[in-house]
């Protein structure tokens, strides 16, 4: 879609109703940009300030010789906390922008978030549970490989609640806003009531990696813990390109997209599936955060389009601009002390929500 | 010459109740055919299990000589299309890009000039940058009728003729859009498709239909060219309203309603 003069004259007019898009590699680039952008005021910021004259030598980037004496505190706080750090936030806010669009595409419903409908709620109680089963005289012998357990607890976990959503909030091809905004509520009632009941019967130690969960942080991050993000981030964006067009033909309807031609329960488990996945191990690493996968999708699809082929990569470089920069508010704002990210997505996504909802309502009665 | 479609004994019980019972039906390339009766006569549901949207309980259905279920979704797909009743869009597609949503997997360049003939069919190539949730209800249905047809010329293009299906395409529709989109699929028979429309307006059906399918209470009332199908007898005890029937000056039946009174009905 690229402009040009023999353009018919109501393509230029971007009047209320009509469509004028950037094409998808001006879409992309300017995402990447703001991403490295976004990284670069990232890593200069924090509790141990580094100007960015200085961040050429810290990056071992530059051997011009003017090494100061900062250099060997700053070369340690960028890679053994802060790049590590952003990193994680990069990968997380691509996954949780990505589960949210295509959960949003699976639903036909904008308004769909994985946090906000008891998804995460359901990987973080996998999560609680797998932390205090590890911990349990039954479970130690599992503790070696808790780094593993977590993610594959809160993948179930997720998995589980997205499957009953589905079959609660999905009527004959349908999903009612109403009940699919309801039921989520419900099962993150009965998540956190999970939660908190593991909460209550914990221990000093385990009731520290738990309220970890509950608040939602990205301090805990480590290169092996991107080491197992990372794959997780790939299998999405590699699986993306098999659910796209179906989640594009899907916003017809059920019976539509099987009349069009997509295997419309196949393309549902792969969502599913996807979904979970990417929501588990992003609330297995930091927590629940919320909103990252409502305000990329709906932000990109006033500019670009609905169209999950573009959508989705794109959901993916906002979620992780808007994580980098949360978080680095979350460790700036209040330093040296650190704010729960989950707070600030929460104070500036739930506003937003509401905008959404509002809207919403004016079109569709709920 | 063996038939498009060909369904045997059809029947399909949903929740106790009987739908659609002991259905035959016989479509052949280049026919139109038109489904009426009265509401709940079965119409959408038998026209749902000719698409293979919905499986019956018992009897089968042949597209092309292979049983409907044993077609993977998106072979279906190029073997026949079809325009369902309410389509409800919940984001911002614009009207070609739902429009292009019928050539499936083909690209983008190899979609558009389907997708511009099927736009200037439906009359709606001013449109097409629009966002398909800011049209009205008439608009909206055109393009998804427009979608219908790059799916159907997609699937014709590899396969040869196909079945064009319609679930009471005019519902939304003015005059001139009923006529036009009818016409449209006339058209397409003439080149060879199977067409089957459910229709509400009778007129519409005898004008343009080579057969009249009258479904009553589920089963199959009648199957026949219009004249036969259509006399101020199965009117009556069918859709109890007592009509006149005339002719045209081209010989084309047409009808009109005497009274809305219902009369006794028989059983």
């Amino acid at each position: 879609m690229t402009a040009s003069a023999d353009m018919p004259p109501e393509r230029k007019k971007s009047r209320s109703g009509y469509s004028l898009r950037p094409s998808a590699s001006l879409a992309l680039i300017s995402l990447l940009l703001a991403l490295v952008g976004v990284g670069l005021i990232a890593l200069t910021l924090g509790a141990a300030g580094i100007p960015l004259a200085r961040l050429p030598a810290a990056l071992a980037l530059s051997t011009d010789g003017s090494s100061g004496a900062h250099l060997a505190r700053d070369q340690l706080v960028l890679w053994s906390i802060r790049i590590p750090r952003i990193a994680t936030a990069a990968v997380v806010g691509a996954l949780l922008a990505i589960s949210g669009a295509i959960m949003q595409g699976l639903f036909r419903n904008p308004l769909a978030d994985p946090a906000l409908v008891g998804v995460s709620s359901g990987g973080a109680f996998a999560a609680a549970a797998a932390i205090v089963f590890t911990d349990s005289r039954f479970g130690e012998h599992f503790r070696f490989m808790q780094n593993q357990l977590l993610p594959l607890a809160a993948f179930a976990g997720s998995l589980v609640t997205t499957v009953i959503l589905y079959r609660i909030a999905s009527r004959s091809g349908r999903t009612s806003i109403a009940i699919f905004l309801l039921a989520g509520l419900a099962i993150a009632a009965i998540a956190n009531a999970g939660t908190g009941l593991l909460v209550f019967v914990a221990d000093d130690r385990q009731l520290r990696d738990i309220t970890f969960w509950l608040l939602g942080s990205l301090s805990g991050a480590t290169w092996p813990k991107i080491a197992m993000l990372a794959p997780v981030l790939g299998l999405g964006l590699i699986a993306r390109v098999t659910v796209a067009r179906g989640l594009d033909v899907l916003v017809l309807g059920e019976a539509e997209a099987f009349h069009s031609g997509v295997d419309v329960e196949r393309l549902k488990r792969i969502s599913i599936v996807l979904v979970s996945g990417m929501t588990g191990v992003a609330v297995s690493i930091c927590g629940v955060v919320g909103f990252i996968g409502i305000v990329a999708p709906h932000l990109l699809r006033l500019v670009i389009g609905p169209a999950h082929r573009l959508l989705l990569p794109a959901s993916a470089l906002l979620g992780a601009v808007l994580l980098v920069g949360a978080d680095t508010l979350a460790r700036s704002l209040v330093a040296p002390a650190e704010m729960p990210i989950g707070i600030l997505t929460a104070a500036v996504g739930a506003p937003f929500f509401l905008g959404m909802l509002l809207r919403q309502r004016a079109l569709v009665a709920l | 010459m063996s038939a498009l479609l060909e369904a045997r004994s059809l029947s399909v019980v949903v929740g106790g109740t009987t739908l659609v019972e002991a259905v035959d039906l016989r479509i052949h390339a280049g026919e139109m055919v038109a489904i009426v009766g009265p509401n709940g006569a079965g119409k959408s549901t038998l026209l749902r299990m000719l698409s293979g949207d919905l499986r019956p309980t018992q009897g089968q259905i042949l597209l092309k000589q292979r049983e409907i279920p044993s077609y993977p979704p998106a072979l279906l797909a190029q073997h026949r299309a079809m325009l369902s009743q309410h389509v409800t869009v919940a984001f911002p597609f614009t009207v070609e890009e739902i429009v292009r949503m019928g050539a499936g997997d083909r690209s983008q360049a190899a979609a558009q000039p389907l997708v511009d003939a099927a736009l200037s069919e439906v009359g709606l190539e001013r449109f097409r940058h629009r966002q398909l949730p800011t049209l009205s209800g008439g608009e909206q249905q055109r393009a998804h009728f427009a979608r219908v047809l790059v799916q159907l010329a997609c699937g014709e293009a590899r396969h040869g003729p196909g079945l064009l299906l319609l679930d009471e395409p005019t519902s939304s529709l003015d005059m001139r859009h009923q006529i036009d989109l009818v016409e449209t699929a006339r058209l397409r028979a003439g080149n060879g498709t199977a067409v089957v429309a459910v229709l509400h307006d009778l007129n519409l059906a005898m004008r343009f239909a080579d057969r009249i399918v009258l479904l009553h209470r589920g089963k199959l009332a009648i199957d026949g060219i219009r004249t036969e199908a259509i006399t101020t007898e199965t009117i009556r005890r069918i859709f109890e309203v007592d009509v006149t029937i005339d002719y045209t000056d081209g010989g084309v039946p047409f009808l009109l309603p005497q009274t809305m009174r219902p009369v006794a009905a028989k059983n």
